[in-house]
């Protein structure tokens, strides 16, 4: 009877040791299955999916660029069975290594056909420009595409000396060399021609050295020649938009009552030029005038000359002054070009610019990279009665606002080399070539700044863990990343257009995902403070649960000892 | 026509400054004094107003307590107002906040900011940046409620790097303890000066006794007195600057970093960061135009004059306003309810463990 008691009263004992075991071992694993998961839910940042994967391929950007070329023959330069065994087409591929993560191949499709009836009819004129133009009536190229016409060394429609005329639009005229006459195989007769072929490309298309420039983004600039500088830092980097302001400076309106029709001036001569290029970017203009506005460096006397000069070294020193009365009406933050036309009061009349070796420039104009130009007008204020009645001549100020408004615009005029004619750009002040170039090396850089924006995103992102990653963010950068492949895919295949209209897209929403606002990283909290957070709220709570784990674990462990003693 | 000659050489086109003042209250004159001091060189020198980023609390000038109102003085004797009529200040008051800053260098500004505000800067823009206030080892304050620490400023100029928003950057730091702020740089074309080393503390320079607070810092003074004689054309370099303030002048040591920086800084001129020469080549091709110009004609319509009444709308609605809903007061529990929950827990405790400790309580 007794035992039983004992046996019972252990028993219980044993059961609630055991209760109390199950209870530990029980509130151990809700915190630990429910508890811990819920804290991380809760106190995880929202970051929603990126492509990761995608971007990284993207990482790695290998660009092929396909440019069409159609070799027109014309009589005179084949003979009748080189006629008859010309190739249709032959293809010719670069590749370049730029850097480990950037490779280039540019693939030159080449079609050869002979000249029909028409085009030989055209090509019969008198003077290439004459020539160019009957062609282009015939026959309008894609984009992107160049045809060159070969004609004959006897054909006078090129002048003497000259190899090669390059037009209006896509189209060269290329003079057969010598060795056309006498009987030589087909394929060296190609091969002379390749090399005259692969000139006009490169300055009708692009060159490998505009490409690597165009890619700057991506590859560190090293060592560069002066010349490839002096052109990068030139021209505007590429932009969905540009603002331009044309200003008028009267410093002396007591002396010159100025007229300037430059509404007119604009609508003829640089709009043309600005809706051509509507493809690569949007223009603004607008134009204002600025009374009292003076240069803020005194021109020097020269008796030699009989007028005031402007040093190049001081022009430095000019602009200043002035750009703080410019103002600015824009609204968005596209990079501002700024033209001036300045009319010197009648104390300083008339000022002419000098060079670095004092020569007058004949233009008296200057510009200054990234930010506009500068020109200088001389009036004769010979007048009994002040102020002076002044037209402003605006065809001339626009002959020289329009070139420099090229240059800022990424149209390079390089020299052309030895042996070529370039063609007058014709009346929107832009060759089509001269766009295809442009197009090209702009869509390039597209590519290359939104790749590297994409990536040092998703770089950033990784690294500092604390963002919150928006859906919006996570669209834009996927429809970037869309954006991208399709303006890669285009530009292997040869389409400019739609490249050029990809590449922007892309940029413009790499862009909007990289600057959004809500991308701020959260403020740093170094470690310390993490734990100073944390200890109070988890401490009191863990420790009871950890003894009475550790408890039982050393119980468990003594068991078996116990239990032998209790057998002995 | 490109003949790149020594014009090119430092690789930069435009100049920005960023002008930072983290103080506020009348106290911290100096700060704002510093901050517009440099303001005033760096116009000086050439750059605009639209290239300047300036954040200051700028409640110096109408200040209660400023006897001279509409002044802020530089030096003693009132000599230099430098507030005067044309001080253009970005961000006034409490938007000089760590994350303004950090929105200004980085651009993640909302796209409702306009142009004044935003730092726009391209690869080719070299750009000063210039703090004042209280500092510490790693932080600097800001407006007396939050810092910024070192970590973030390097993750900011990282984060400026990667998207080539500079060429070059100049990072001058007047505060206690300046140089722990430039330690954690880790983005290549950063020089960083810094006006005391770590554990020492930046000194004021003179109180003036009729304003009743000090005027300015000590580096910032003597680094105002040597620009005074740059002028825009001048060649001194940075290695100059780097002697600006010594110990017996500063009682604190300058610091500087350049290992950072791909140049050399005896080639780097002054004016390369605080002036604005501008880069000019001679326009030598011209188009000859020859189509005539088109004269457009007035194709607006000619507005019809207005021929009624003007009514205005009614400026002041009282009625709205003296009937208008009361103002929503946050929710909190009823009293009653923490009075309930504490008798509960009591009660638990009790039935749990006998009534015998009641009488400890009552």
């Amino acid at each position: 009877m007794k035992l039983k008691i004992v046996f019972k009263l252990r028993y219980l004992w044993m059961f609630f040791r055991h209760r109390g075991r199950l209870a530990a071992l029980a509130i151990a694993a809700v915190v630990i299955a429910v508890g811990v998961p819920l804290w991380w839910k809760t106190t995880e940042t929202y970051r929603a999916w990126l492509p990761v994967a995608q971007i990284n391929e993207l990482a790695q950007l290998q660009l092929q660029l396909s440019v069409e070329v159609e070799v027109v023959f014309s009589k005179g330069t084949l003979t009748a069975e080189h006629q008859k065994k010309i190739p249709p087409s032959n293809t010719r591929q670069e590749e370049h290594v730029v850097d480990e993560t950037t490779r280039l191949r540019y693939r030159y499709e080449t079609r050869y056909r002979t000249a029909t009836i028409m085009e030989e009819d055209a090509l019969n004129q008198s003077t290439a420009a004459e020539a160019d133009i009957s062609l282009h009536m015939l026959s309008e190229s894609p984009s992107g595409s160049v045809v060159i016409y070969v004609v004959p060394e006897s054909s006078t429609v090129l002048p003497e000396g000259v190899s090669v005329y390059v037009g209006q639009r896509r189209t060269a005229l290329l003079r057969a060399g010598g060795q056309m006459r006498v009987a030589v195989a087909l394929k060296e007769v190609l091969a002379s021609l390749e090399t005259w072929i692969k000139q006009v490309l490169q300055v009708m298309s692009f060159s490998h050295g505009d490409i690597t420039a165009a890619l700057s983004d991506r590859v560190r600039p090293g060592d560069r020649s002066r010349e490839g500088l002096a052109d990068s830092m030139r021209a505007f980097k590429s932009s969905p938009g540009y603002e331009i302001t044309f200003s008028l400076l009267n410093p002396d309106p007591t002396s010159h009552l100025l007229h300037w029709d430059v509404e007119a001036a604009i609508s003829s001569y640089i709009q043309p030029l600005l809706s051509k290029m509507a493809p690569v970017a949007n223009f603004s203009i607008d134009s204002q005038i600025l009374y009292y506005a003076v240069l803020g460096v005194n021109p020097r006397y020269d008796p030699t000359l009989n007028a005031y000069t402007l040093n190049a070294d001081s022009l430095s020193h000019v602009i200043n002054p002035v750009e703080a009365r410019l103002g600015s009406s824009a609204a968005s933050s596209n990079p501002v070009l700024n033209f001036l036309l300045y009319v010197p009061d009648s104390r300083h009349s008339p000022l002419h610019i000098t060079d670095h070796r004092r020569h007058t420039v004949p233009s008296n104009a200057f510009s200054s990279p990234r930010w506009g130009g500068i020109m200088v007008y001389n009036v004769n204020a010979s007048g009994t009665e002040l102020p002076v009645d002044v037209h402003i001549d605006m065809r001339r100020v626009m002959g020289v606002f329009l070139p420099q408004l090229r240059l800022m615009l990424g149209v390079q005029s390089a020299a052309p080399p030895p042996g070529f004619l370039i063609g007058p750009c014709g009346n929107a002040g832009l060759a089509d070539w001269e766009l295809d170039r442009l197009m090209w090396t702009r869509s390039v850089e597209n590519v290359a700044t939104a790749t590297t924006t994409i990536t040092s995103l998703a770089q950033l992102l990784d690294q500092i863990g604390n963002i919150v990653i928006n859906d919006n963010i996570a669209e834009q950068v996927s429809s970037a990343v869309a954006s991208l492949q399709l303006a890669v895919g285009q530009l292997e295949v040869g389409n400019l257009g739609l490249a050029m209209q990809y590449s922007k897209e892309a940029i413009l929403q790499s862009e909007r995902a990289f600057f959004d606002p809500s991308l701020l990283h959260l403020l740093y909290f170094p470690d310390d403070q993490k734990f100073a957070i944390y200890i109070p709220l988890f401490l009191p709570m863990c420790v009871p649960i950890l003894l009475s784990l550790l408890k039982m674990a050393s119980e468990v462990r003594q068991r078996p000892g116990q239990g032998q003693a209790k057998k002995d | 026509m490109a003949k790149a000659g020594q014009f090119f050489s430092s690789g930069h086109t435009n100049n920005w400054a960023v002008l930072v003042c983290t103080s506020r209250f009348w106290f911290n004159y100096r700060h704002v004094a510093n901050t517009l001091s440099v303001y005033r060189s760096v116009k000086r020198l050439g750059i605009p107003d639209s290239h300047i980023v300036l954040m200051l609390a700028d409640d110096m000038a109408c200040n209660h307590r400023n006897p001279k109102p509409a002044t802020v003085f530089s030096h003693k004797n009132m000599e230099l107002n430098v507030y005067g009529d044309d001080v253009e200040v970005d961000y006034r008051g409490y938007e000089v906040t760590v994350e303004n800053f950090l929105r200004v260098l980085t651009g993640r500004l909302p796209p409702s900011t306009p142009r004044s505000k935003r730092l726009l800067s391209d690869d080719r823009s070299n750009i000063l940046i210039y703090l004042t206030g209280h500092g510490g080892n790693g932080f600097l304050k800001f407006q007396d409620s939050e810092e910024i620490s070192n970590v973030e400023l390097a993750d900011a100029f990282e984060q400026m790097w990667t998207k080539r928003r500079y060429n070059e950057l100049l990072f001058i730091i007047d505060t206690c303890q300046g140089a722990s702020m430039y330690e954690r740089f880790y983005s290549p074309n950063i020089m960083a000066l810094a006006s005391s080393q770590v554990g020492e503390d930046s000194l004021s320079h003179q109180p003036d006794l009729a304003i009743g607070v000090h005027l300015m810092d000590r580096y910032t003074f003597y680094l105002l007195e040597f620009l005074e004689d740059i002028h825009p054309s001048s060649t001194t370099n940075m290695k100059d600057l780097f002697k600006v303030c010594p110990k017996s002048q500063c009682v604190s040591t300058p610091g500087h970093r350049t290992d950072l920086f791909l140049r050399d800084p005896g080639s780097v001129l002054i004016t390369d960061f605080f002036g604005s020469v501008r880069k000019v080549e001679i326009t030598t091709d011209t188009i000859n135009l020859t189509a005539p110009m088109v004269h457009l004609e007035d194709t607006r319509p000619v507005r019809e004059l207005r021929t009624e009444i003007q009514t205005y709308m009614d400026q002041l609605p009282v009625a709205e306003i003296i009937h208008q809903k009361p103002k929503q007061k946050d929710w909190h529990p009823p009293d009653g309810f923490i009075l309930g929950l504490w008798t509960l827990i009591l009660l638990v405790f009790f039935k749990t463990y006998g009534i015998k400790h009641l009488k400890h309580i009552f």
